[in-house]
């Protein structure tokens, strides 16, 4: 699981860091998150997608091996939410590359993610 | 040669291979535990060996043979130090073979493989953790040989299962305070040699701490699984070797079936002990600075050095050498306490400054300003200036 922030204001960062931490614990489930696209088979992207993190988002999805699922984490990843129209957002994470999980929610609580990384893992 | 040495062979490499991922699962475990985590189970890095055995394996571009090898050198190496390492039993076909030097030079081997393909990928990281990697391995494999040279002393010689089989019949060798020594020597190394806390954190995710992680970056796939498992792999036969030179008891050294058995299982269990106790330490450590590295690799290997001379017989010259580093290191701390903490707080007199103090002092820095402004150099360079500043 590899985490992209594309231009995110860090709420869903903080809501990320607690779903790992020893509260929610999402490690137990067998979500681990790594340094690598290369290891990662779940890119967690945030935030609407900039002009400048569209290319490098584009260029981790290549980086990541297949299988692999891309989850929008947060209301801006799924339909760019309070930045819609901004100068510098290039549009949701879907028009950059294919989104297979949403996580509503600005942000969303440790609990929605845990869930939604309870769906990639199967546990 | 035998039958058991053959079974004790295939049965020590067998358990090994399917152990080293239960071996970090526990680690992991263990941590999680005392970090107040569920953690995810001890059989979660074989359920990722086999998710990543699945996988489409991705190869970056411009990389060349030593990338695409490494990892099969890696297994293969940390394998081959499997079966020679008498870890159950001293007598197998292959004992002859297990010396300490052939040990070192294939893990070594395995360490240059992974550095190789660290630089073959080109990337700032990868080249990074390449130069740091070789530079941990330059201070451990002397240390590893040195504190391991300091056991086969009293063996007399430097194949390991001599030094084991000596060791069970003769326990008394360990129970000494320079046994001691080399096996917190031998901990050290074990420790950089795996990269785990606190030379390298083998969890960071920040590419700038890393040492083994950042050459492992672009792998992918079956590849990533095979650096893994060889990873485990190491740092299992490593502990187990330390467990065979300092707790050789139940490693069998006849021919009996029912004595291979327990040694495997007392094998077993004495690796998950160290390994959790391992683990258990790493919670209350953070890593230490880079630069600080060789210096905990150094004090390693000057405690084996310590150590090799205790069992050389030159206890006299080792107390002796002892002495004066203690009398150097006394006197250090005394001078340069001075330096550091500034003089002892007495009442000083204060200095009276006379006009024949100031006087001299300041005719001598105007002769030197007069000089340097009239003749050379000061002249030219302030010429040149002038130019410069169009006057």
């Amino acid at each position: 699981m590899r985490h992209v922030d594309a231009g995110s204001c860090n709420g869903c960062e903080v809501e990320i860091g607690g779903a790992f931490g020893p509260v929610y614990d999402a490690e137990r489930y067998g979500a681990r998150l790594v340094a690598s696209p290369r290891h990662a088979d779940v890119l967690l992207v945030t935030g609407p997608v900039t002009r400048n993190m569209a290319e490098p988002l584009r260029r981790t999805y290549e980086a990541a091996p297949e299988p692999r699922v891309v989850v929008a984490v947060g209301d801006c990843a799924i339909n760019c939410g309070l930045f819609a129209g901004a100068y510098g957002v290039a549009g949701a994470v879907a028009d950059v590359v294919p989104v297979d999980l949403e996580v509503p929610g600005c942000p969303p609580e440790p609990t929605a993610i845990v869930e939604a990384l309870r769906r990639v893992t199967g546990r | 040669m035998n039958l058991t040495g053959t079974a004790a062979v295939a049965a020590q490499v067998g358990l090994v291979t399917a152990g080293a991922p239960w071996l970090a699962g526990l680690m992991r475990q263990v941590r999680a535990r005392l970090e107040g985590r569920a953690g995810p189970g001890i059989g979660q890095p074989w359920r990722d060996l086999r998710k990543q055995l699945r996988k489409q394996p991705v190869t970056a571009t411009g990389t060349g043979p030593a990338f695409r090898t490494a990892p099969l050198v890696l297994v293969a190496t940390a394998l081959v130090v499997t079966a020679l390492v008498p870890l159950a039993s001293t007598r197998t076909p292959v004992s002859g073979h297990a010396d300490l030097i052939v040990v070192v030079a294939l893990l070594a081997l395995g360490t240059v493989a992974l550095a190789l393909a660290g630089l073959d990928t080109g990337t700032a990281f990868g080249g990074m953790g390449a130069s740091r990697e070789m530079t941990v391995a330059a201070l451990v494999e002397p240390t590893l040989l040195m504190s391991v040279f300091a056991l086969s002393i009293p063996a007399g010689s430097t194949n390991l299962a001599d030094i084991v089989s000596g060791a069970v019949h003769d326990p008394g060798r360990l129970a000494t305070p320079t046994g001691l020594l080399a096996a917190v020597a031998l901990l050290a190394v074990t420790v950089a040699e795996t990269g785990r806390l606190p030379v390298d954190n083998p969890s960071t995710h920040l590419e700038l701490t890393m040492i083994h992680e950042a050459m492992v970056l672009e792998y992918s796939g079956p590849d990533l699984a095979l650096i893994e498992l060889g990873a485990q792999l190491r740092l299992t036969v490593l502990l187990g070797l330390l467990a065979a030179l300092f707790t050789p008891w139940g490693i069998t050294t006849g021919t009996g079936w029912a004595a291979l058995a327990l040694a495997l299982v007392l094998l077993a269990a004495k690796v998950a002990l160290l390994g959790s106790v391992l683990a258990a330490a790493e919670v209350f450590l953070a890593k230490i600075r880079l630069f600080r590295v060789p210096e905990l690799l150094a004090g390693a290997s000057e405690l084996a050095i310590a150590r090799a001379g205790f069992a050389a017989g030159l206890g006299w010259a080792v107390t002796v050498a002892l002495v004066l580093v203690l009398v150097a290191f006394a006197a250090l701390t005394g001078r340069s306490a001075r330096m550091l903490l500034g003089p002892p707080p007495e009442p000083a007199t204060p200095v009276r400054f006379g006009a024949s103090v100031w006087l001299p002092l300041l005719a001598g820095l105007l002769a030197c300003a007069a000089l340097g402004i009239t003749t050379a150099p000061l002249a030219d360079l302030l010429a040149a200036a002038a130019s410069i500043g169009g006057h």
